[in-house]
């Protein structure tokens, strides 16, 4: 009789799907196993998140250092606004530093999406920093040794006398090739607007170094061409705008630079740039 | 570094890159093709004759998933380990097949839900991340739902071939299934877009075991498999 109602109850439940809710087999092992893949889902994400949100007050800090270089062709003493975009990116490179604590033991690549807007825009504000003060590309090497860390604090008290020589963890972030190319392409953006405010300021030596650099950037992405990520042909038609902008600029230099008083080049020069692109602004 | 010698570093770097995807997409082709010669045997429980058949068929699928195991293998010495999700997109897709196809077999014998493990197993690859070639969690998940659409087609085409009592074991089965995806939190990401189908599948169960319930087909086997 006890296992005629054992089956009596069980076809009850084949019947009518409404009943058999997910009280009725709480512990059944697909839930069960649900409630893993639950938990594994959850890490990931919150993980992904934080990722993303240090990515975008990476994304911040560099582009509010950008607009502070922008600065160094304005101000008399270049020195303090340089010295403050160190510090900056100092900051910047901390951040930098939480992404590597949160990808330790992680495939970089699986959260790769959550971090490469803000990576890219560092590369873009510390290769600009760079060709301010050296006046040549940084190389990706350059970058990822300013990238290494140290963290302290995963000391362990017991066995301290084994411990202490481990103590401090060297941790390091690897800017990717891809990430790297994306951000120096967004650099001659800033070249680009670098050379035109320059003119404004009637320093006339600075566009033509500039548009030299921006023709070897530009050389080498024509070397690299679409062997690339798909997004670097994208920015290669942007740069290639740039390119052409400090070369007019140039262009007018030399051939009107002569002709005009110093003092009213930048009126000159500002008016035929709006005629030749009036959203330039936009860029 | 001069501009010049960097870029031809980078370029370098890519054309390494291009090199290691061309020779996973060419090892993924030769297993989509294993994949759908499985599916192909698989395919076969939905004609009337097939439902004698099905050990014999799950059989036949096990050994092709003997091929399975070495194509993959071959597939784990063409890029690096640690960068398996760089080059993950390659073989997502095949990979979800190929959990579809384990857990459709593991169904078909036993009537229970695959684990992650065992379809690890059949596939001759790791759980957890850190032991090399894994199956990612999202993967696993994914081809159980292409499973669960499959069985909403053999729950219809089992009342065809006259076998009334499966759609209600069926049924049951992607209950439970649902209310285990009911405990996921999914982003909006093509898991969730695929999850949002099993509805449908629940549904089209719902009513193949409805149409049996009014007719009384579903108890008249049932009362006639107590006898």
């Amino acid at each position: 009789m006890n296992r005629r109602d054992v089956e009596g109850s069980s076809r009850k439940n084949a019947d009518s799907a409404q009943d058999r809710d997910a009280s009725a087999n709480l512990y059944s092992p697909v839930i069960a196993a649900f409630k893993v893949f639950q938990q594994e889902l959850d890490t990931k994400h919150d993980k992904y998140e934080r990722l993303v949100k240090i990515s975008r007050d990476i994304t911040i800090e560099s582009k509010r250092t950008i607009f502070l270089l922008h600065r160094v062709t304005s101000v008399p003493d270049a020195e303090d606004v340089l010295n403050e975009a160190h510090i900056k990116l100092d900051g910047v490179r901390q951040k930098i530093g939480q992404i590597a604590e949160e990808l330790r033991g992680e495939d970089i690549y699986q959260f790769h999406r959550a971090f490469t807007p803000g990576i890219q825009e560092y590369v873009e504000a510390v290769s600009f920093l760079h060709y301010i003060c050296h006046r040549s590309l940084i190389s990706l090497e350059e970058i990822n040794a300013n990238l290494v860390f140290m963290r302290a604090e995963k000391v362990v008290a017991k066995d301290a006398a084994e411990a202490l020589p481990l103590g401090t963890q060297v941790l390091t972030f690897q800017v990717t090739p891809s990430d790297y190319l994306l951000g120096v392409a967004d650099l001659t953006g800033e070249l680009m607007r670098m050379c035109i405010s320059s003119v404004g300021n009637g320093d006339i030596d600075t566009p033509f170094q500039l548009s030299q650099f921006l023709r070897q950037i530009h050389d080498g992405f024509s070397y690299i061409g679409n062997t690339g990520p798909y997004e670097v042909s994208k920015k290669l038609h942007t740069l290639r705008q740039s390119l052409g902008k400090v070369e007019d600029a140039c262009y007018t230099l030399r051939v009107r630079g002569s002709e005009i008083p110093k003092h009213m080049l930048a009126d000159v020069f500002s008016s035929r740039t709006t005629l030749i692109d009036p959203e330039e602004g936009v860029v | 570094m001069s501009v010049t010698e960097m870029f031809s570093y980078i370029q370098g770097f890519l054309s390494a890159d291009q090199d290691v995807r061309e020779d996973i997409r060419k090892v993924v082709q030769i297993l989509e093709q294993t994949a759908r010669e499985i599916l192909t045997v698989l395919q076969s429980v939905h004609q009337p004759s097939g439902f004698k058949e099905i050990p014999s068929k799950c059989a036949k699928a096990r050994e092709l998933f003997c091929t399975v195991r070495t194509q993959l293998a071959d597939l784990k010495t063409k890029f690096p380990v640690e960068q398996y999700y760089r080059f993950h997109e390659h073989w997502r897709f095949v990979l979800q097949r190929l959990a579809f196809l384990a857990a459709f077999v593991v169904y078909l014998e036993s009537e229970t839900l695959v684990t992650r493990e065992e379809v690890a197993q059949i596939l001759g690859i790791e759980v957890v991340r850190e032991k090399g070639f894994h199956l990612d969690v999202e993967d696993y998940l994914a081809g159980v739902l292409i499973m669960a659409s499959e069985l909403s087609r053999l729950a219809v085409n089992s009342v065809t071939a006259g076998d009334y009592t499966r759609p209600l074991r069926i049924s049951n089965f992607i209950n439970e299934l649902d209310s285990g995806f009911r405990l996921l939190n999914l982003k909006n990401d093509p898991l969730r877009k695929r999850y949002d189908g099993l509805k449908y599948d629940v549904k089209k169960i719902e009513e193949v075991v409805y149409d049996l319930s009014i007719r009384g087909l579903a108890k008249e086997s049932e009362s006639g498999g107590d006898k």
